[in-house]
This record gives C-alpha cells, sequence and structure tokens, in this order.
C-alpha cells in the first residue's frame, strides 16, 4: 500500500515542476532523443573500437613473437584451462558439455599460446568490428545522430522512435558478434569478406542447437552463421539510420537554411547516408543467401563437386563463389566512402572553425562529394581482380577506379588550401584534423597502383594492401573521429576537454600509427602475405629481401612494439574522456566561436535542442568577415543591425514559430 | 516537442516526412531484392546444361496469385481514395478487402504452394550413368532436337528399397514406427527390403539412410510426366500447365545417383533461389497485411484518428498503400522469371 501511495505521489502532477517528467529508463536508456541516441551509439562504437585494438594487438604480439605465451591474456587463459580441466573435464565423446562457452575461450589460448584457428578468427573480427561496430557506428552514426539536426536548426530526427529502434537492432547485432566468441568453435574465422566457400562450410556441424529445433536442423549458432545474423541486425540499423538522416536533411531544415548554406559535414552524412541505403541492401541479399547456405545446405555460393578434406560435401552444388565476392563489394567498396567521408565532413568542419576562414572551394567540394557517392556505386570490382575476370572487365574498372581518385583529390586540396592563410588556432581537434590531411592523403596516393590490374595482382593480399586502407581509416577517420570528439565534447558535455593530455595523445597517437602502419608497405612490397599466421616466418627464410637494413619479418618487433604504444597512448584519450566529464574546465555555449548553428543551443542542449525560434541569415562558414565586428558571424545572426528586424529573413510559418517554441 | 511536417508537406519538398520516408525506404527495398534478383540472374547463366528445371511450377497458381495482388493493389487505393472523401465506411470496405486479398495470397502459398513441393522427390543422375537411364530421359530425342540433355528424374516417392543384410533391426522398427512406414521382404529378390508408406517423403528417406546399417540400393518413383513420357513432344518445352506425378513407376539405383532431396531449397540453385526470393516476398506480404490489419481493426484501427485527424489517417493509408504496391510490383518481377521463363 505504501509503494502505491508513494507512486502515486510520485506521478502527482502538482509535484512536479517540470513540464516533461520522464523516467531515467526512457530518458537514458531507450531514448527516442536524437542526442542520446548519438551517445549511446559512439559509446557502443567506442567501447568496440577499444575491443577490436584489443584483438589486433594479441595478433601483433603473435606476428611479433610467433607460438610464444601471450602476455597477461594467455597465462590467464592457460590457468583457466587447467581449472576447467580439472573440474569440468571433457566427456569421453570429446564434449564440453555445459562449460562450453568457458571451453570456447580457453581454446584460443591453448596453452596460453595463440592457436592458428583464433589467429584466423581474431583477424576475420578485428575486420568486421572495427568496420562494422566501430568507425560507422561513431562517424557516421553518433557524429550524425548529436551533430546534424542541430547543425541544420531541427528539434530532432523526422522519425525518432525509427531512430530508437535503428540503435537497438545495433545493439542486438553488437550482441550476436560478442557472443560468437563463447560459441564452439570459437567466432568467424574467414576474414571480413567472409568469402564462401570458406564461410560456407567454417564452423558446420560445430555449434549450439536453436531452441527446441534438435530433430529438424544441424547445430545451428556457431561462429560463422552468429557473424552472418549479426550483420543482418547491423544492415537493418544503418537502413533506419540512413532513411532517417536523409529524411530529416530534406524535411527539417530550420527556415532560412538553404542547402548551399548547409555546413559540409551535413553534405558529408547526407550523401553517406545515400551510400548505406544503397549500398547495403545487396549486402543483405547475400547474407540471406549465406544464411540459407549455412542453415538449410542450398548451393547459393557452393560449386558442384566441392571436395574438403578429400570428402565430396552434402551440397548439390551449381552456385558460385563468385556472386557473394560481387554483391559483397557491391557494398563493401561504397561502405570505404561511408568509413571517409563523415570524417572528410569533420575535417572540413573543424578546419574551417580553427583557421577562422571560409573553407576554400565549398561548392567544389560539395560537388566532389556527389561524384564520388556515384562513382562508388561502379568501382567494386577492382577488388576482386584476382578471379580472373579478364582484361575488358579488368579495364573498365580500372578506369572508373582511376576516375573517382579526382573528387577524393578535390576533398583533399580543397581541405588543404583551406589552411592558407588562416590564423590557425592549433588546439587539440585542430591538431588532429591538420594531421589528417597528409595521413588520407598517403593512404589515398598508395591506393592509386592497386587501382591497376596488373600492380594489384602482384601487391593483391599483401601487407601493402593492409598498410593503404588502414591509412584511409585509422590515421584518417580515426583522427577525423578524435577531432569530432575534441570538438563536440563541449557541446554534449558542457565541459572541454583536458588540452594538455590531448596534445600528448595527438601526439602518441601520431607517431606510433605511422610505426605500425609505414614499415607495412615495405613489407607488402617485398611480398609478405596478409594472412600468415606465424608472421612470415617461413616466407621469411625463402626471400631474405632485405629493406632498410631488415628482412620482412624484422619489421614485425618494431610495427607491434608501436601498436603497443599506440594502444597505451589511447589510455590517456580514455582518462580525459571521463576525467573532463567531471572535473574538466566548463564550456560556454560556443567555446570555439564557431558560425554553425549547433553552438546556438545550450549546453548541453535539452530535449528539442533549441531555446529560440532558429532561422539561418547566412553561409555556414563566415569567419573574418571583413567589416564585422567580430571574426565570426554565426548563421542565425542577422546581418546588419541586432536590433533591427532585417529585410532578407526568411518567411516562416505559424507552425514552425509553434514548433521552436514548444 | 512536435516534429515539424509530420502531417502537412512541408511547402518546399512537397512532401509530409513519413511519405518521403516510405520513399527511401523502398530505394532500398529496390535494391535488396535488386541484389536478390541479380543472384538469380548469376546463377541461372552459370547453370550447367539441365541443370536449370523449367515447368516446374503451376502456372494457372501463379496467375491466381498475380490477379489477387494486383486487385488488393486497387482496392488499397480505393480504401486510400475513400478517406480523402472523408468516407470512413468505404475505407473499411475497401481496407478490409485488401487485408482479405493479402492473406488468400499467403494461404495459397503456404497451404499449397509450397508444401506439395516439400513431399516431391528428385534425383540427378551421375554423368557415367545417364546412358541406364534413357528410357525416363530420352537424352537422344533431346539431342536429336537440339535441346539441353536431362539429367533428373523426379516424382513421387512410393517405395525405398535396402539391403536385408546387416540391418539393425531394433533401430529400424523404432524408425518405421516413429514414421508410420512398413518393412516388406521384396517378392523377387531375398536380399532387398522394401520399405513404403503414405509418409515416405524425400526428408523420411534422407534420414532412413542415416539410420545405422542401412542401406538404400534404390528409389521407386511415380515419375513426372516428363520422365514418364520423355519423347513425347509435349515434354520438350516447358508446360505452362502443370500435370502431377502419373502412375508410371520407375526404379533409379542409389549408387547411379549424384544427388537427390525433395523440391526443398537444397535441392539446387533454382529452388534455392525460388524459396528465398518468394519467402523474402512473402515477409513482405505478412509485413504489409499486420500493418493494414493494425489500421483496420476496430481497436487499434482509424476511428478514432478518423475523428480528430482523417488527414493523418489517409496519409498512413497512403504510406502503407505505397509499401503494398512496391510489394505488388516484386511479384510481377516474380511470377514471369520463375513461373514463365
Amino acid at each position: 500500500m505504501a509503494t502505491e501511495a508513494a507512486t502515486h505521489t510520485h506521478h502527482d502532477p502538482g509535484h512536479e515542476d517540470h513540464q516533461h517528467y520522464q523516467h531515467w529508463i526512457w530518458k537514458y536508456v531507450f531514448s527516442s532523443d536524437h542526442k542520446t541516441i548519438g551517445i549511446q551509439y559512439g559509446l557502443t562504437g567506442l567501447v568496440f573500437l577499444f575491443f577490436g585494438f584489443c584483438l589486433m594487438l594479441v595478433m601483433r604480439w603473435q606476428l611479433a613473437r610467433p607460438d610464444t605465451v601471450v602476455p597477461w591474456i594467455g597465462p590467464m587463459m592457460a590457468h583457466l584451462e587447467t581449472w576447467l580441466n580439472m573440474h569440468h573435464p571433457l566427456a569421453a565423446d570429446g564434449s564440453p558439455g555445459h562449460w562450453f562457452w568457458l571451453r570456447a575461450l580457453t581454446d584460443i589460448f591453448p596453452g596460453g599460446k595463440l592457436s592458428p584457428d583464433g589467429y584466423n578468427s581474431f583477424g576475420a573480427m578485428h575486420g568486421t568490428i572495427m568496420v562494422f561496430f566501430g568507425i560507422v557506428p561513431v562517424a557516421f552514426a553518433a557524429f550524425g545522430n548529436f551533430v546534424v539536426p542541430l547543425q541544420i536548426g531541427a528539434p530532432d530526427m523526422t522519425f525518432p522512435r525509427i531512430n530508437m529502434a535503428s540503435y537497438w537492432s545495433f545493439f542486438i547485432s553488437c550482441i550476436f558478434m560478442s557472443l560468437s566468441f563463447l560459441v564452439p568453435g570459437g567466432a568467424a574465422k574467414s576474414g571480413w569478406t567472409s568469402y564462401p566457400p570458406l564461410s560456407g562450410i567454417a564452423d558446420q556441424g560445430q555449434g549450439i542447437f536453436p531452441l527446441g529445433m534438435e530433430h529438424y536442423i544441424h547445430p545451428f549458432w556457431n561462429g560463422q552463421t552468429m557473424w552472418v545474423t549479426g550483420m543482418v541486425f547491423n544492415i537493418t540499423a544503418s537502413l533506419l539510420g540512413s532513411v532517417n538522416f536523409i529524411a530529416t536533411i530534406i524535411q527539417l531544415r530550420a527556415p532560412g537554411m538553404t542547402w548551399m548554406r548547409l555546413p559540409f559535414f551535413v553534405w558529408a552524412q547526407f550523401v553517406t547516408a545515400f551510400l548505406l541505403l544503397l549500398a547495403f541492401p545487396p549486402l543483405e541479399a547475400a547474407g540471406v543467401f549465406q544464411l540459407m547456405d549455412r542453415a538449410f545446405d542450398t548451393s547459393f555460393f557452393m560449386p558442384t563437386g566441392l571436395i574438403v578434406s578429400q570428402q565430396l560435401t552434402h551440397f548439390s552444388g551449381g552456385g558460385s563463389p563468385i556472386l557473394w565476392q560481387h554483391l559483397f563489394w557491391f557494398l563493401a567498396h561504397p561502405e570505404v566512402y561511408v568509413l571517409i567521408l563523415p570524417g572528410i565532413g569533420m575535417v572540413a568542419e573543424v578546419i574551417a572553425c580553427n583557421t577562422r576562414k571560409p573553407l576554400y572551394g565549398y561548392k567544389a567540394m560539395v560537388g566532389a562529394i556527389f561524384v564520388l557517392g556515384f562513382l562508388s556505386f561502379v568501382v567494386w570490382a577492382h577488388h576482386m581482380y584476382m578471379t580472373g575476370m579478364g582484361a575488358k572487365v579488368a579495364g573498365f574498372f580500372q578506369t572508373t577506379t582511376i576516375i573517382i581518385s579526382i573528387p577524393s583529390v578535390i576533398l583533399l586540396t580543397a581541405l588543404l588550401l583551406s589552411l592558407w592563410g588562416g590564423s590557425i588556432r592549433f588546439n587539440t581537434p585542430m591538431c588532429f584534423a591538420a594531421s589528417f590531411l597528409p595521413m588520407f592523403g598517403i593512404g589515398g596516393l598508395t591506393g592509386i597502383p592497386l587501382a591497376f590490374n596488373a600492380v594489384d595482382l602482384y601487391l593483391h593480399d599483401t601487407y601493402y594492401i593492409i598498410g593503404h586502407f588502414h591509412y584511409v581509416v585509422a590515421p584518417g577517420t580515426i583522427f577525423a573521429i578524435f577531432a569530432g570528439i575534441y570538438h563536440w565534447y563541449p557541446k554534449a558535455t558542457g565541459r572541454m576537454l583536458n588540452e594538455f593530455l590531448g596534445r600528448m595523445h595527438f601526439w602518441g597517437s601520431l607517431i606510433f600509427i605511422n610505426g605500425v602502419f609505414f614499415p607495412m608497405f615495405l613489407q607488402g612490397m617485398a611480398g609478405m602475405h596478409r594472412r600468415w599466421y606465424d608472421g612470415g616466418a617461413t616466407y621469411d627464410r625463402l626471400s631474405g629481401a632485405v629493406v632498410w637494413g631488415k628482412t620482412g619479418i624484422e619489421w614485425n618487433g618494431f610495427m607491434s612494439t608501436s601498436a603497443f604504444l599506440l594502444g597505451a597512448v589511447q589510455l590517456l584519450f580514455i582518462w580525459n574522456f571521463f576525467w573532463s566529464m567531471k572535473y574538466g574546465r566548463k564550456a560556454s555555449d560556443n567555446p570555439w566561436d564557431a558560425t554553425t548553428v549547433e553552438w546556438d543551443t545550450p549546453t548541453p542542449p535539452g530535449h528539442g535542442n533549441f531555446t529560440h525560434p532558429i532561422a539561418v541569415y547566412r553561409g555556414p562558414y563566415e569567419y573574418s568577415v571583413p567589416g564585422a565586428d567580430k571574426d565570426f558571424s554565426p548563421q542565425t545572426e542577422p546581418p546588419g543591425d541586432r536590433n533591427k528586424p532585417p529585410s532578407g529573413a526568411p518567411e516562416r510559418t505559424l507552425h514552425e514559430v509553434e514548433v521552436a517554441h514548444s | 516537442m512536435q516534429i515539424p511536417y509530420e502531417i502537412q508537406a512541408r511547402p518546399d519538398t512537397g512532401l509530409y516526412n513519413a511519405k518521403l520516408g516510405i520513399w527511401l525506404f523502398l530505394a532500398s527495398e529496390v535494391m535488396l531484392f535488386g541484389g536478390l534478383f541479380s543472384g538469380y540472374v548469376f546463377l541461372r547463366m552459370g547453370a550447367d546444361p539441365g541443370y536449370w528445371p523449367h515447368g516446374l511450377l503451376d502456372v494457372r497458381i501463379g496467375a491466381l496469385n498475380t490477379a489477387i495482388l494486383i486487385a488488393s493493389s486497387v482496392t488499397v487505393v480505393l480504401a486510400w481514395a475513400s478517406l480523402k472523401m472523408r468516407k470512413f465506411r468505404d475505407y473499411k470496405l475497401w481496407m478490409g478487402v485488401s487485408i482479405l486479398c493479402g492473406a488468400i495470397f499467403l494461404f495459397v502459398k503456404l497451404t499449397f504452394e509450397w508444401p506439395v513441393k516439400f513431399e516431391h522427390f528428385g534425383a540427378f543422375i551421375k554423368k557415367d550413368a545417364l546412358g541406364h537411364y534413357e528410357q525416363y530421359l530420352g537424352n537422344a530425342h533431346l539431342a536429336e532436337k537440339k535441346l539441353d540433355p536431362r539429367v533428373e528424374i523426379s516424382g513421387h516417392l512410393h517405395e525405398v528399397e535396402i539391403q536385408a543384410e546387416g540391418v539393425d533391426h531394433a533401430k529400424l522398427e523404432t524408425f518405421l514406427k516413429a514414421h508410420d512406414l512398413e518393412a516388406k521382404p521384396d517378392a523377387h529378390d531375398p536380399k532387398v527390403l522394401t520399405i513404403e508408406g503414405r509418409h515416405l517423403t524425400p526428408n523420411v528417406a534422407a534420414k532412413l539412410e542415416r539410420v545405422p546399417g542401412v542401406k538404400v540400393e534404390a528409389f521407386v518413383l511415380g515419375l513426372d510426366p516428363v520422365n514418364a513420357a520423355p519423347t513425347d513432344p509435349e515434354s520438350d518445352k516447358p508446360h505452362f500447365w502443370y500435370k502431377g506425378p502419373t502412375e508410371h513407376l520407375g526404379k533409379i539405383e542409389r549408387k547411379d545417383i549424384e544427388f537427390y532431396s525433395a523440391f526443398a531449397p537444397k535441392h539446387s540453385p533454382y529452388f534455392a533461389i525460388y524459396f528465398t526470393i518468394t519467402g523474402l516476398h512473402g515477409l513482405h506480404v505478412l509485413a504489409g497485411v499486420i500493418v493494414m490489419i493494425y489500421l483496420w481493426l476496430p481497436i487499434t484501427g482509424g476511428a478514432n484518428m478518423f475523428r480528430k485527424n482523417p488527414e493523418h489517417l489517409a496519409n498512413r493509408v497512403e504510406v502503407v498503400g505505397l509499401f503494398w504496391h512496391f510489394v505488388d510490383l516484386v511479384w510481377i518481377f516474380v511470377f514471369p522469371i520463375f513461373y514463365l521463363l
């Protein structure tokens, strides 16, 4: 009774001074507010970035010191294995019983060393997690959700509840990917590209039965199947998110926010959303095909007469592994631009704000990003030169691939020229943004040789290509993400990140990340293959190729040391991130003196974002306007005398004024 | 807080939010089914001669379902138009008819079209054994006419013959009892046991083969018309009017079979893509029906919304109608590529 009475009082409107009372679970967990969803996406994505990074650290240990006990995690797993053998030994038929989930973990590190299967599994999951669970959620979903509605002056996304569904669909996919490490056989190990027929037969016969279906279907929940299922949920999340982003940008721009007054970040998100909307569904189709192959023994990707371990497989055959490659790369090439375009957008914002001058060639950049988006749909088969597609098809794809470098270069050049003549403030976000330019440049330029069929046949699947795409994504997009975090953190939390820790984080990251990735070009050109689990020991004895006084394998030690130091430097960031939330310097509403609309909100913005009606009067980057009384003119500032109603003010409907006030 | 343009169109775009949203969603659906259909093209182009079946689907049933879906697209527009004219009773009628059409479509699919395929037996013959089955395949006749060879014998499973020797009788008995089958010694050959029964489907036959000690010798089928009369000119081309299996019996030795199964997804890339595309399309039909029922039922449905804001209800019906047209459009591609080509 007492509880009932208390609940009653609690809900009594008379006792509530706040009009929109929300239980914390609706406010922070199942929230439909775009800012909360953005932060949820951001935190989940950062956790997965860190997790994917840790997988890589284990692999880097294995490459530098093949077949030695992995520090920290190795002895722990070895002890766990001993404990399991003592208390829960394997059954007579070798089945692990109810402790299968712990066995799955200890099987990765038999005797504390990384097993070959474990290495493959970590490689596949590192790629998958970094791309689909780290970068896209942070760069696209987190920043897009948090910043885009604020930058266009919208109260929220067009479909807030679909936005929430998007995050929770993503969350389910995260659960599938994480739990896949705990099923018999371990997580997926066919690479992040999941090429069949390997991915079709991987882990077959292992795994857990779906509940109550023991008699109808073979063990189903194994690593690869969970990978495919997780991807289907991930794709659904992307679809819901991208529909929302496009609809929001088209429908909810504030009065006066014309297309050419959109900040470049919004354009980047707009094009990215189209890429996700149109490129992901073919992968969803491919995922369904692979799920059918794995669950119902169909032969979408299984060739006729497939023999595994000297035994004919149980598939009817007649399918084509190349079909998967086409459907996969039809997504995965646009996906590369999904990874990089939000990064370029963030860097553009940070550069314009910290050079105190407009972006050079804003219109050209907008044009270039559209051309880039369109062309990214017609270059996919340059990942498939090794399939023997023939000179004519290869010729087409190498031509389109070379053409796509033109808009990329326009973007990079425009950003570089934007620095010219600016009075640059080298704060932490600007350091990351400025170093993005040469790093992304290295990534882009090393890609040009790969566009050519003849060169690619030699470099395909070597460390050269690993170096190339990591330069684009790691010191490229991840640096852009850091720039974005340092730039918008004050708006989200109300406090500034510590500048000293930020600088340490920046310089450490810049130096060590190059230590990891630059030697990869040398190794790759010396012919070292990307999937050697022993770090190329076998190869090294054969070739003896020496680069700068070191053979390929000797570079591994240097790279792995850099990787561990890179990890150590990230701890500074993690510390800074949480410490500043509570003890950081308090931020004003517009701490960077920026022009775009998101700084015209209270810090942090409340539900509904704006406390006054928003109208936009000027372009996004009016910094250092001659004759203005300060070096930045916010988009919402009416031209001329601020006390007089502006002559060219956009017309507003009654409805919009109401909305902005409510 | 209210999101702008939820009901009224934004003046410069001429769209309310949900209408733009559904068009974007449909764009992505086009790419999804585009991927699936390109899978169909890829698999069909890559199929070896004779391995892409023709004429296994009943065109009459397919045409009926096509007509039903097209009709429902018309009625959903009538439902929307009724709302625009603020005639709620007409809306209820036309929406009800649309729901009924969707339900009939699914009913036909799930009670007839799919189940009959799971009972149909098909066996691909090994290349070097094709000659033994000339009487069922008629390849000499097809070669004369420069047609693709036949590599499969199909029909309804009548009996399975297994080796009498070495059978674990206890295990076999348990299996037969569980599946309501019976075993009889063969009249002519004492070394052979004949297994028969009403529930002898291809799946049960495959399971029988996995019972310890069981060695399958041969399958006896009531042959499909093409295998019963392979040289009949009627069998040369895909027959649009599907005829069920005949009473003409044929026997296939197990050792001559490359692969056998029901006409289930694993049978061949043809049935794999057939079940995947029609299955995903069926899920879309189901989703549409559920949403339409939600907008139609007395409790959840539009009566309240119609009183408060009829335009809002009309918008919702328009959005689900757009989706429904898309589902219809997909079927208009599915019907020719599977049933007619």
